[in-house]
């Protein structure tokens, strides 16, 4: 196909490097240096797709970020892409796109009939009509929702990667344009750090589009020796293609750049998006404007575009959007598309001006260039459903308020309006920055800055570019100076001869036509979510007085736009609608991100592999090559359980736990939480911090402790050592660790900075091996000439040092499995080779490496409590029967209070109880609910829950432990469980199973 | 002393050595990294407002502990002195040197007769070398510091993050190519991790392993 909208030349195109690309199965050519739009545009296609509501036909309306209907699905598969805006996709060889939201084609709507009901559709219809039963709802949303919505996601994992980079900066400035250049060179040249971000693939901004000269050329040169002067600077960034998105606290400023020209695929080795997290000593908005456009009757129709987009496919892609145009305007500076179109050969109808009488020198050019200007006069109907066929020009009467005289009917495929231009004051809204109504022509503009921060060009209204270039060369030096950088000699400020004077808007926000609104064809405010003037109205009528529900009600400046366009005048309606003037009614505040964000480029590598940090412990490999089966414990990974080939988990957790009990076995315990403590106060120390007493412990001695939080709920628990005078060593649980240094620091920072007590964790010094078992005594004593294992030289609850195959090490006797335990603990990097060693070594005496799950089985038949399993943060000592280690003696210690308010001495209180069920074999569910007497169906009343079941194997007999109301007085007594389609009974027994007299333990 | 072949690095079972050979040359490489494990880590808790706990351990290792924050004192190639908190620093040192200078502290802080700490945590940690031109860029992937050179140079360090990892982080001068080093202090049980997403992040710019 031909592109028939192609001027022979002029454009920031390569018509030496032609593309081809495919739009709804189509094949089309462009060039290098085209956006989608603008080659669609080029081969004549004007209708893109169907509106969000009624599904109408809609074309390209823009030719930047501000776009309202051209939303298109790029590529397919894994790498497709919703509702992207062919304004902001550079094409590619390739590109493949189809239009959103229409089916079966864009061309044929079905749901195109949505558009003949359009008065049963109004404004709340979704709310009004499917709220009622509130019930039915969820029968309603599947239907509402395929009907709605735009575009589709991808159903396969993204093919893509995306990453981060943080960067800091003295000074950013948002937006390539003229403002954005200068001052990014005048800050640049005194030295500052500076990031330039632009959205577009070429710094320029609106010079990009325009025919303006600086210093006497054209300005798209001065843009090209800027870039230069700036890319030799090495203090200097610039990051094209990349949209600065959001600007929080601090001057905290997120970017999404587009690393690949090609917007849909990553080029090889390199991530398709970059999130670029920056902090900025200052920052200079330098945005720009957004054109808006003006609200007549049938708005919509493919061919009603921006006036300044119709210059921008002339100026910039050498595309002629029509073949006959009509701008209509309420400003002179859209004089400039008809004269740029009418230069570049175009056929120009007529400049409709709702102003009577306009003189500005931009008119004087286009009456000498002899273009009709038809002064005073509004388009009353566009012509045409899948494209403009003509407009109805009437005359504008007196205030405004309706037309008069004859209707001229004007051939015309293209109305490019212009309401005048907003400036882009979002970033100024995200930083906290308010925003200020300019009655004189009707626009929101920067007011007081929160940080440090200015606006300058156009985003600041400064609609002229002499001003852009000045101010932006000002407060590059301002903020030079405020830095505190030497002062330099500043160049002189580029001068412009484009600028010309210029008459005032006229306002108008509505344009009648000769029926009241609503009548005569619909006024669309915001075309992407399908908002009409009626629609605001109409929340006016109901009362929806404050911007902010009038948005929520009609979504007005909802969609994916975020009201760029739309919202100034869908405010302007709505304060008319009330009565009120614009300030009053206020303005919705602008929310990050200034253009959507992908949830790629927000994960960047945290994806897969590197979602969360994994732990390994000097053993892994050995675990690994053991065939083990891991647990994530925190971000630990532990041995779970280590099945031989086919073995099941319950047959190796029997086999692991049977070793156990009567041979030995080894855990990785390694992962344990150590805190080194020291100092004279260390004691007294650990005395407020735990439940029981510590100022006795003598060297060489063990103690389990319990912590609690102020609430005296049980917190952590672990065994301390007294490691000599003053010197502690603290273990805590393997996920509280963090948790609990962070605890002991702020008591002793915060509260008790009286104490003299150093903490340092040592958890990774060191590699922690358990032997367990009836044999461990045996074969640990295979390994160490220099300590004493006998039971009355080291008994339970002491620790000794020495040498462990000539490692130096610490023996703990200590036990969480209730039998005969040591833990050693050796140098972290030693510790692999010595778990090889203890393994071999082991063999004889039917060592089996032993997983998490074999160590919670043991534990439970000992009822052992594991904090987090037991516990739930609202469990107490007294609720565990631990008050055995509450001192009653003590003072204080953290959470002594809290145990005597009533609820604590409540006695049907959820007590730690050990269940076994009526069938030895029936194994309860953690979390299985109980009860004490069973109902035919739900409700029943609920006394307590499974905190732990297992299958022992030593006891042959399934085990559970339960925490149940006033379950010390049930002892004996049957309860249930009931569970899936089944009861089963359990007697209340004590939490202990195994060896009750701990015999082993001490043996 | 504990038989060499005892000992095993965090990073050990990535066979970095054998990659370090076979990737020897490394010139027009954006990334360099390595790991250097088995530097003394010896972690001190004092008040360096009391001259006895300075001069305690000018005695043992020859530096005084510095105050202004987020700086190294010392030569990489003998032993530097971290400043970690108004109250904690690291020593560092080459890894035949960690037991002399751990006894030295213990004895001579122990003499001085006050409240400090001396912890030895070389085990806790390993240390991985980043360097090349674009090694600064890979870091910044991560981490939210700015090392720029103007604000990071060499003799500075920070307790930070890199990539979800907590890090000592230290800042080394390249005497020949004028480019930043960079040494990461994880976690042993994080080196794995990080490593990983260090060659991944370097992977865009080239990477080889020293």
């Amino acid at each position: 196909m031909t592109q028939t909208h192609r001027l022979t030349d002029g454009g920031r195109i390569d018509r030496d490097r032609p593309i081809d690309f495919f739009f709804n199965g189509r094949r089309y050519s462009g060039y290098e240096g085209d956006t989608l739009a603008s080659a669609l545009l080029a081969n004549g296609v004007m209708l893109v797709g169907r509106s969000f509501k009624y599904h109408r036909p809609r074309g390209i309306t823009s030719a930047g970020t501000e776009e309202q209907n051209a939303l298109v699905q790029l590529e397919r598969g894994a790498r497709t892409i919703s509702n992207m805006l062919a304004t902001r996709v550079p094409l590619y060889e390739g590109l493949d796109a189809a239009s959103v939201n229409c089916w079966p084609s864009h061309n044929f709507d079905f749901m195109a009939v949505n558009s003949l009901f359009h008065r049963i559709l109004p404004a709340g219809f979704y709310y009004k009509t499917f709220m009622w039963p509130v019930s039915a709802w969820k029968y309603y949303e599947h239907i509402i929702r395929r009907a709605a919505g735009l575009g589709r996601s991808p159903m396969e994992p993204d093919a893509d990667t995306y990453d981060k980079m943080n960067a800091h900066a003295d000074l950013v400035v948002v937006g390539g344009g003229p403002a954005g250049l200068t001052a990014a060179r005048s800050a640049a040249i005194h030295g500052a750090r500076v990031i330039l971000v632009d959205e577009q693939t070429e710094l320029g901004g609106q010079l990009l589009n325009e025919r303006f000269d600086i210093n006497g050329h054209p300005a798209t040169d001065w843009v090209a020796d800027i870039e230069a002067e700036l890319m030799a600077m090495p203090n200097v960034t610039i990051l094209k293609h990349t949209t600065a998105f959001g600007y929080y606290d601090h001057g905290f400023i997120g970017f999404l750049q587009n690393r690949s020209n090609n917007v849909a695929f990553g080029e090889d080795g390199r991530s398709r998006q970059r999130m670029w997290r920056v902090r900025a000593k200052n920052v200079l908005l330098a945005t720009g404007s957004l054109e808006r456009p003006l609200i007549y009757s049938d708005n919509d129709r493919p061919g009603c575009m921006l006036a300044g987009a119709v210059r921008a496919y002339v100026n910039r892609y050498g595309v002629t959007p029509g073949n006959r145009h009509v701008i209509f305007t309420n400003n002179d500076d859209a004089y400039r598309s008809a004269l740029d179109v009418k230069a570049a050969g175009g056929d120009v109808a007529c400049i409709v001006d709702l102003r009577t009488k306009p003189k500005g020198e931009l008119v004087t050019q286009a009456i000498e260039a002899g273009i009709d200007v038809i002064e005073g006069s509004v388009i009353t109907a566009v012509i045409g459903g899948k494209r403009v066929r003509a407009v109805e020009i009437m005359k504008l009467n007196e205030d405004g308020t309706g037309v008069t005289g004859t209707v001229q009917t004007i051939t015309c495929d293209i109305v490019g309006s212009s309401g005048g231009w907003n400036p882009v004051v979002h970033l100024h809204s995200h930083s906290g920055g308010k925003n200020v109504w300019r009655d004189e022509d009707g626009v929101f503009v920067p007011g007081d800055t929160l940080q440090s921060e200015q606006v300058c060009g156009a985003a600041a209204g400064s609609f002229s570019l002499q001003a852009a270039l000045n101010e932006g060369d000002f407060a590059g030096i301002d903020f030079a100076s405020k830095l505190g950088l030497p002062t330099k000699k500043p160049g002189a400020v580029p001068k412009t001869s484009s600028d010309v004077a210029e008459e005032p808007w006229k306002l108008l926000w509505y344009i009648p036509t000769t029926k009241p609104a609503g009548q005569r064809g619909k006024h669309f405010i915001d075309q992407q979510n399908d908002v009409t003037v009626t629609d605001v109205q109409l929340a006016a009528r109901e009362g929806y007085r404050s911007v902010e529900h009038a948005k929520r009600y009609t979504t007005l400046g909802m969609a994916t736009d975020q009201g760029k366009t739309g919202n100034i005048p869908g405010h302007a309606i709505l304060s008319a609608a009330l009565g009120q003037t614009i300030p009053e009614t206020g303005t919705t505040t602008f929310r990050p991100p200034y253009s959507p964000v992908t949830m790629g480029a927000i994960a960047g590598r945290y994806v897969g592999d590197f979602f969360d940090p994994v732990r390994r412990t000097p053993m892994h490999d050995c675990h690994e090559k053991a065939g083990c089966l891991w647990e994530d414990v925190g971000q630990w990974r532990r041995p779970w359980y280590y099945p031989a080939d086919g073995e099941s988990m319950q047959d190796t957790v029997n086999r692991e736990c049977l070793a156990v009990r009567n041979h030995v076995g080894m855990l990785d315990a390694t992962t344990l939480g150590k805190i080194d403590i020291q100092g004279p106060d260390a004691a007294e120390f650990l005395n407020r911090i735990y439940t029981n007493a510590w100022l006795k412990l003598a060297p060489g001695k063990c103690r389990y402790g319990l912590m609690l939080g102020e609430d005296g709920m049980i917190m952590d628990d672990g065994v301390t050592s007294c490691l000599g005078e003053n010197h502690y060593l603290m273990t805590t649980t393997s996920g509280g660790a963090p948790r609990v240094m962070a605890w002991l620091e702020e008591w002793l920072q915060t509260e008790w900075p009286d104490l003299k007590v150093y903490l340092t964790s040592v958890t990774e010094q060191f590699a922690t091996l358990q032997l367990a078992g009836p044999n461990a005594r045996a074969l640990l004593s295979e390994f160490t000439k220099d300590i004493d294992l006998d039971n009355d030289a080291f008994p339970f609850m002491s620790w000794k040092s020495g040498t462990v195959a000539d490692i130096p090490a610490r023996i703990y006797r200590i036990s969480f499995t209730g039998e005969l335990s040591y833990e050693i603990n050796v140098p972290a990097s030693a510790g692999l080779s010595l778990w090889t060693d203890i393994m071999i070594a082991g063999e004889k005496f039917g060592i089996e490496p032993f997983g998490t799950e074999t160590m919670h089985v043991l534990r439970a038949e000992k009822g052992f409590i594991i904090v987090g399993q037991e516990t739930d943060g609202t469990t107490a000592p007294g609720d565990l029967g631990m008050d055995w280690i509450v001192s009653k003696k003590k003072p204080d210690f953290i959470g002594k209070r809290s145990m005597s308010r009533p609820d604590m001495l409540r006695d049907d209180r959820k007590q730690l109880v050990g269940l076994l069920t009526s069938d030895p074999s029936e194994v309860l569910p953690e979390g299985g609910q109980i009860v004490a007497e069973t109902q035919p169906k739900p409700p029943m009343t609920m006394i307590g829950h499974v905190t732990s079941s297992y299958y022992s194997a030593a006891l042959e007999h399934s085990i559970a432990l339960a925490l149940v109301k006033g379950g010390r007085a049930r002892m004996g007594d049957t309860v249930y469980v009931p569970i899936d389609g089944k009861t089963v009974s359990c007697e209340v027994v004590e939490p202990i199973f195994y060896d009750k007299e701990g015999n082993r333990i001490n043996d | 002393m504990i038989d060499t072949y005892r000992l095993r690095s965090p990073l050990a079972h990535l066979g970095l050595d054998a990659r370090a050979r076979a990737e020897a040359d490394i010139s027009g490489t954006g990334v360099i990294i390595s790991e250097r494990p088995q530097a003394g880590l010896i972690n001190i808790r004092g008040d360096v407002s009391d001259a006895r706990f300075v001069t305690a351990i000018e005695k043992s290792i020859k530096l005084s502990p510095p105050t202004v924050p987020n700086t190294v004192v010392g030569k990489p190639s003998t032993t530097r002195l971290m400043w970690l908190a108004p109250d904690e620093w690291m020593v560092i040192t080459r890894p035949s040197g960690a037991e002399r200078a751990l006894k030295a502290l213990q004895k001579n802080l122990k003499i001085a007769d006050l409240h400090s700490s001396v912890t030895d945590t070389t085990e806790a940690r390993t240390c991985i070398r980043v360097s090349g031109p674009r090694a600064r860029e890979v870091i910044s992937k991560g981490c939210s510091i700015d090392l720029h050179p103007s604000a990071f140079g060499p003799g500075q360090c920070a307790q930070t993050v890199v990539s979800r990892v907590g890090v000592m982080l230290a800042q080394t001068a390249n005497s020949k190519t004028h480019q930043p080093t960079y040494e990461l202090y994880p976690l042993r049980s994080f080196a794995t991790y990080l490593w990983n997403w260090l060659e991944d992040a370097s992977a865009e710019y080239g990477v080889k392993v020293e």
